[in-house]
């Protein structure tokens, strides 16, 4: 019959418009006060009717993947060794790795010898350029840049606030591990310690010539590190017992003399590139 | 295939591509030769006869789809232009690819329109980007760029306007670190050149004439315009770039007789930025995340076409490990539910286009906000996704959705992961496709609406190239999960949907089917989760470097994505140890080859219908203009 088709779509319509005051009726229309519990009700997975999420009053939690906006990781302020210290060590990968090229990077240079030292000395996001696709925090070989879950970045002028600096990228260690506890955990396995690669490193040697004459110094981070949350239980007993370190690892000085070779050779095919580049 | 009378010229049809090949090389021995360049494929054909030789093939060979056609500037290596075509069967089968070549000054390769007419718009753009000449096409013009536009800009030896270095990475990153905003650095005009008689304080286009002399009006509009009185029995009517139904900045030009339509014009290129400009400076890796940008509905399905082109040209390389099975497994479910979000996000707004304003969408966008919460817990931005490498992805499954979060309601979401997948794939979106047919397949105004509008005959949606449910919806069995296989696709029980009509609602049926089509494919992915987990899923157990080296080849790699065939033709133009840059990276897009036909399709129609018939085509401009 002409017109069932529409009656049938009309009737889901209808239950779309009844469903939408079932759950005020039930929750004595409270679900529309902000706060978590209401929220909650709104937002679950039984929940029918309105479900809006009263922005900027209320905000869904984003997952830890989320990426928006890079930071560099310091280390915290209470670290008994390198407290402040940056974590990156301006390799370079990360601005290599950048598709729209937004990161620029000055590596530091020690005034003395002129060398390079594993720190940088600028470090500049133009997040007016960042696209969020988190190649330089997946990319890092050392974990010190991360993508932030701040996506609140609105400011009247563009020109001064949207390039970031170092002061303004730079955000502690235990930051990190609270805001992506799971992922954090998951890069101490794979580094072998919550320290600092490089840190952990120096801490081997040092502990390697220690051996014979002094007492071997507190290299571990101590669990209580582990931020405070319910969920990180994991972690928690993860860095009780720590990956042990490879035997016999190479340390930073030994390499010092390879590492310089490399760096000519790369020089070399960099100006030979470039010169094929300008032909 | 209801093939008319076998004859024996047609019997070709069932020989295999080598044999297709061979034929072509002993048949026309003085006018093909095959390319024997390190990693391509195919053949090369004799410019000046390619015409003849293009009808062989697609009448004799039965090479009667046409899926791409593009241009590659070699400057440089044999400085010589070429256009590379890559012909399909509708029956499936492999591409027969074949090229014709022509020099940089005065490129000029014949029009192969009267063959295939889905080589119009393909054309022009190669005559936009590429500055080729195609003598026989009928309507020879910008379509991209604007007509007063200087130079060829996909020309290797063309700067834009923020030209720094050919290839990234940029030198001044690192270690120098010389930072700068970037309109500091582009003085107007300071790389960029402009024709002498170009007024920069007033740029004036000249392709409106153009566009207008294409429609056959005399032209003057002024005078069409002044006809006094209610004469105007014939107008010109500019619908977009800024309306509501062209989906973003689109425009479309028609002559109307009365409320009728008598031609129809798609003018785009608003939301131009020369994407694979931008590609072929970009590393292999940096373009993933700028094809998020293509299609931005349908992310995954775009991560996945640029990622098979470039693993198969890693695989002519001599280390190359395939995905494991957990990776391909992860894909197709990726890409599946992206398919689920497009043909509910193309609906939805094609009910809004032909009236049924926002009550569709909002029930039907409930469900892909679900869908787009996995995609932000998985790959970490909702839309944006740049979820695959080269031989991975960029994380397994998390354990759970929303672990853990610095805001007060962060318990609120906290899901087992695939217990939230079996939910959504095994109860709530087959309820809300439920809903939508509910809603609509029987509904008697949209039937009275769409069916026997925006008709496309099958002939010529396979003569225009069309993808899709476009294709599908003119009664085409052509789906290249199953005419061309990638991935897992092989082992997964689905059926390719089909309708005859060719109208709107054969193509909105297409859809409603696609979508079931995808739960029966998501639900066999579900087990194989299970099965898998733990597998890594990375081909060589760890993550990939992050600048991976290419060897010398091309590679055309494609998957069907929600829109249509997504092709990404990919030339790595490495030495000895390959590249690590792209040296031509092309962009086969359904939302732009599917808008080829919009002018027959609407011819006929009424003002009202043409907006319905732009939704069922389902563009997105991301796309389109590239």
């Amino acid at each position: 019959m002409y017109g069932t088709g529409l009656a049938k779509g009309l009737l889901l319509t209808m239950r779309h418009f009844v469903e939408s005051y079932v759950d005020d009726i039930r929750y004595g229309f409270r679900k529309y006060h902000h706060s978590t519990d209401n929220f909650g009700i709104r937002q679950g997975t039984k929940t029918k009717g309105v479900i809006t999420v009263q922005y900027p009053d209320e905000k869904v939690a984003v997952p830890e993947r989320f990426r928006f906006v890079p930071f560099l990781i310091v280390e915290d302020e209470d670290h008994p060794t390198r407290a402040g210290k940056d974590w990156c060590t301006s390799c370079g990968i990360c601005a290599k790795v950048c598709p729209p090229q937004c990161i620029w990077i000055v590596r530091g240079n020690d005034p003395n010898t002129g060398r390079p030292v594993p720190e940088p000395e600028a470090f500049f996001i133009d997040i007016d350029i960042c696209m969020n696709c988190g190649y330089c925090a997946e990319y890092c070989p050392f974990d010190a840049i991360k993508m932030d879950h701040d996506y609140e970045l609105a400011s009247y002028d563009r020109t001064t606030h949207h390039i970031h600096d170092k002061e303004r990228l730079s955000k502690p260690n235990s930051y990190w591990r609270s805001i992506a506890p799971t992922r954090a955990y998951e890069e101490m396995l794979a580094r072998g310690s919550w320290e600092h690669k490089d840190a952990a490193k120096e801490a081997r040697r040092g502990a390697a010539s220690a051996r014979s004459s002094a007492p071997r110094p507190a290299v571990e981070q101590p669990a209580a590190a582990v931020p405070a949350k319910s969920e990180a239980t994991e972690p928690a007993e993860a860095s009780a017992t720590p990956a042990s370190p490879a035997e016999g690892a190479t340390p930073w000085s030994e390499d010092e003399a390879k590492r310089e070779e490399r760096r000519r050779k790369a020089l070399e095919r960099k100006a030979r590139r470039a010169a094929q580049r300008g032909q | 295939m209801d093939n008319p009378a076998l004859t024996p010229e047609r019997l070709l049809e069932t020989t295999t591509l080598d044999e297709a090949i061979s034929y072509l090389l002993s048949e026309y021995a003085d006018a093909v030769s095959l390319d024997d360049r390190e990693g391509y494929q195919g053949v090369i054909v004799d410019s000046r006869r390619l015409v003849g030789i293009a009808r062989v093939i697609r009448d004799d060979l039965g090479f009667d789809y046409l899926s791409s056609a593009t241009a590659v500037d070699y400057l440089g290596a044999g400085d010589q232009m070429e256009m590379v075509y890559h012909a399909y069967r509708t029956s499936g089968g492999g591409a027969l690819v074949f090229k014709a070549q022509t020099d940089r000054e005065n490129a000029e390769i014949p029009s192969l329109t009267s063959i295939w007419r889905g080589t119009d718009f393909q054309e022009r753009e190669a005559w936009d980007l590429m500055g080729i000449h195609f003598p026989g096409h009928p309507n020879l013009k910008r379509i991209l760029m604007w007509e007063g536009f200087h130079g060829h800009p996909l020309r290797k030896d063309w700067r834009e306007a923020y030209y720094e270095e050919d290839l990234k990475p940029f030198d001044s990153r690192w270690p120098g670190g010389h930072v700068h905003r970037a309109e500091e650095k582009n003085v107007f005009g300071k790389n960029v050149t402009y024709p002498p008689d170009i007024d920069l304080g007033r740029l004036i286009d000249s392709s409106e004439t153009a566009v207008y002399q294409s429609l056959g009006l005399g032209v003057d509009v002024e005078r069409i315009m002044d006809k006094d009185g209610f004469e105007t029995n014939e107008l010109v009517v500019n619908m977009g770039p800024h309306h509501p139904s062209t989906h973003g900045v689109f425009r479309m030009v028609l002559t109307v007789d009365g409320e009728t339509v008598t031609s129809l014009e798609p003018v785009m290129g608003y939301l131009h930025r020369n994407h694979e400009k931008i590609g072929e400076r970009n590393t292999y890796l940096h373009n993933i995340p700028f094809t998020d940008r293509l299609d931005y509905i349908s992310s995954m399905g775009n991560n996945h076409g640029y990622v098979l082109a470039v693993e198969q040209l890693m695989s002519l390389g001599r280390k190359y490990n395939r995905p494991t099975y957990r990776c391909e497994a992860l894909r197709v479910l990726m890409v599946e539910l992206s398919r689920i979000v497009n043909h509910l996000w193309a609906i939805g707004f094609w009910l809004n286009d032909i009236g049924a304003f926002f009550t569709p969408v909002l029930y039907f966008v409930q469900e892909r906000e679900r869908i787009l919460d996995f995609f932000e817990a998985v790959a970490g931005s909702r839309m944006m996704c740049n979820y695959m490498r080269f031989g991975g992805l960029f994380g397994d499954l998390p354990e759970r959705l929303k672990s853990v979060s610095n805001l007060t309601n962060d318990r609120v979401r906290d899901y087992n992961t695939m217990q939230f997948l079996t939910e959504m794939i095994n109860e709530r979106v087959p309820r809300t496709i439920d809903d939508l047919e509910r809603l609509l397949t029987q509904n008697e105004i949209l039937i009275e609406r769409s069916v026997g509008v925006g008709v496309l005959s099958r002939e010529d949606a396979i003569n225009y190239s069309a993808a899709g449910p476009l294709l599908r919806g003119s009664g085409v069995d052509y789906d290249i999960r199953r005419a061309d296989p990638y991935s897992i696709y092989p082992e997964l029980d689905f059926d390719v949907a089909v309708e005859a009509e060719g109208d709107m609602y054969a193509r909105y049926r297409v859809r409603v089917t696609e979508l079931r089509e995808s739960v029966r494919i998501l639900k066999q992915i579900l087990p194989r989760l299970e099965a898998t987990a733990g597998e890594s899923i990375w081909a060589d157990g760890k993550p990939g470097a992050y600048a991976p080296r290419v060897p010398h080849g091309e590679a055309y790699g494609r998957v069907e994505n929600g829109k249509g065939e997504l092709g990404y033709y990919v030339v790595s133009a490495g030495g000895r140890g390959g590249s690590s840059n792209p040296w031509r990276y092309h962009v086969r897009a359904p939302s732009f080859i599917n808008l080829t036909p919009m002018g027959i399709m609407s011819r006929g129609y009424k003002v009202a219908d043409i907006v319905g018939i732009l939704g069922s085509i389902d563009i997105v401009l991301g796309e389109t203009d590239r």
